[in-house]
């Protein structure tokens, strides 16, 4: 097969120009400015912080560099906890999503193929409707005179109505109900490709069914969920949305003290370095991900 | 196997009453009578009038719908391009930053990215002018960057799994390289670029964090004014909106559904006579 000279020399540098030169200016771009920004000090200006570098009367250039924030985010317990209270849910929330997300995707992959195509579907139907409609949902259902209390009081198994919203439960609900369908299409994926005769194999030599899947089934399907568990907890990390509605004001998130710190304290310096310290902590498992998805490009390829 | 049917079945049926039973909710009681939304008091459609006469709601779907769709051109052209480049060009000087760039968007939280695009649009006001101020402008340059990625995504799969003896065939009888990409590349990959339209037409017109970032007075979108209603507690016009919004995105993606379906059962047809 001979190699295909796809497009003029011209043609070839303007492909990879464009959507370079894009994302190089509004997705790569900004973090300079984000560091910027967390470098200086707060100001009661517009926009509300100093410059780094600011030229004096008598025409001397003068530099203050600030760490005064990054200082504060590692003394004040308040920012460490939220730094550390974003990481364990989002870990909680991600372990949950596999745990119920596993055996869907299981459950798919071995359906007969004429029913895999629409429960994939439905899978991915509510990724479409909107997120912050379906966040707002659980509000009605999990409040003090909600749907659910209302059944379980009218069914006699409670007395009193639970309190559910408001709490890290409802949280971790709400986070487990909106990245659900980004872990069972990862594991769909791994899952639908594995090789059935291992499986067979193992029965015919007497392996019982719940170790022929420890031992064959979930170390082969490692890749997915590596993948999935990750595009969960990245994002979860920095989730504002869910904390904001359903959490109580015990559930500190990142996400919504960087919010706090920008809308309603103006302190653009203090939420610049935050989303510096949340963009350092989210290159591991991004590198991670990257990592798994490269190796299952190269598998299919 | 048999054994452990009931317990995948459980886990799927489960599964799929837990993503779809809240949807189910949020209509059913959209058409309650009463304004406490969870004490049902009789059927009425009241609500959908109301959504009507609330002027400040619909200014921000037109603004919603105006960005989205605008998003949503920008983004295919820009990711087909990006697609283009990573699977038609295995080597070149940027691929693996292109590669980062183009993966990242996907998982990287909102609140990063609104405010980092935040912070460079004031700076590129103080130093060159441009965008003069913030509102449709800078939400629709936002929302693409990272529509751009999804649609990327979706159309690299279809690139990289595409039949190139046609491409090939049409080389080999002199066609011009950018004559080969519009009549025989763009109608084979048309349903991706389809579903990549759809999908960054959804993602901006659902985007609450980056908008908040990035918009400014007197620009506010549809879901910034559900957000500022929904904080207030729960309410049946609320109910009502979403409602219409389910409906119609499931109709949107069922439509394109069907389309799909039936361009890859032709394709198979037309493959299996010839």
């Amino acid at each position: 097969m001979r190699r295909l000279p796809l497009s003029l020399p011209r043609g070839r540098g303007l492909i990879i120009g464009v959507p370079w030169f894009w994302l190089g200016l509004f997705f790569l771009l900004p973090f300079l400015f984000v560091l910027k920004i967390s470098l200086s000090e707060p100001a009661l200006a517009q926009p509300p912080y100093l410059d780094l570098i600011r030229e004096m009367q008598d025409g001397l250039v003068s530099i203050s560099i600030n760490f005064g924030n990054y200082l504060l985010l590692w003394e004040d317990p308040l920012y460490r906890g939220a730094l550390f209270g974003s990481l364990q849910i989002a870990a909680v929330s991600t372990l949950f999503c596999l745990l119920l997300g596993y055996p869907m995707a299981y459950a798919i992959a071995r359906a007969p193929n004429h029913w895999r195509l629409p429960l994939l579907m439905l899978i991915i139907l509510p990724f479409w409707t909107s997120f912050l409609i379906r966040v707002y949902a659980w509000i009605g259902i999990l409040k003090g005179n909600g749907l659910l209390n209302n059944f379980l009081l009218w069914s006699g198994l409670i007395d009193q109505p639970l309190e559910i919203l408001h709490t890290p439960l409802a949280v971790y609900i709400g986070i487990v109900y909106s990245y659900l369908p980004f872990v069972v299409l990862p594991l769909y994926a791994t899952l639908v490709r594995l090789d059935l005769t291992l499986l067979e194999a193992a029965a015919d030599l007497g392996c019982r069914p719940w170790k022929q899947f420890l031992t064959i089934t979930l170390p082969l399907s490692l890749p997915g969920v590596i993948a999935g568990g990750m595009l969960v907890f990245i994002p979860v990390v920095g989730e504002f949305v869910i904390p904001d509605l359903l959490g109580g004001p015990d559930t500190l998130m990142i996400g919504k003290l960087m919010w706090t710190e920008f809308f309603s304290n103006k302190d653009w310096p203090l939420a610049s370095s935050l989303a510096a310290v949340l963009l350092v902590v989210l290159i591991i498992p991004f590198v991670a991900l990257r990592h798994f998805e490269q190796r299952s490009e190269e598998d299919a390829a | 196997m048999k054994r452990r049917f009931p317990l995948l079945m459980t886990a799927l049926v489960f599964g799929y009453a837990f993503l779809y039973g809240p949807i189910l909710s949020l209509i059913v009681y959209s058409f309650n009578e009463s304004r406490l939304v969870t004490v049902w008091a009789g059927f009425s459609t009241k609500w959908y009038g109301e959504l009507l006469h609330n002027q400040q709601l619909l200014d921000a779907a037109w603004l919603s719908v105006k960005v989205a769709s605008m998003t949503a051109t920008l983004a295919v052209v820009l990711g087909t391009l990006a697609a283009l480049a990573l699977v038609r060009f295995r080597r070149f000087r940027g691929r693996a930053t292109l590669q980062v760039m183009v993966t990242a968007p996907l998982v990287m939280p909102e609140v990063i990215i609104g405010l980092s695009l935040l912070l460079l649009f004031v700076a590129m006001q103080d130093s060159i002018g441009w965008p003069d101020g913030r509102g449709q402008l800078t939400i629709t340059l936002a929302h693409t960057t990272f529509a751009m990625a999804y649609v990327t995504v979706v159309v690299q799969s279809r690139l990289a799994h595409m039949d190139r003896s046609l491409e090939e065939a049409a080389l080999d009888l002199g066609a011009r390289p950018l004559k080969v990409f519009f009549a025989i590349t763009l109608p084979l990959i048309a349903p991706a670029l389809l579903a990549g339209w759809l999908l960054a037409f959804t993602l901006s017109l659902d985007d609450l964090v980056v908008a908040s970032f990035v918009s400014g007075p007197g620009a506010t979108t549809l879901p910034m004014v559900v957000y500022s209603s929904v904080r207030l507690g729960v309410s049946p016009e609320i109910n009502a909106l979403a409602t219409i919004i389910v409906l119609l995105v499931s109709s949107a993606v069922a439509i394109a559904g069907v389309l799909l379906y039936r361009q890859e059962k032709r394709a198979q047809r037309e493959q299996n006579l010839g």
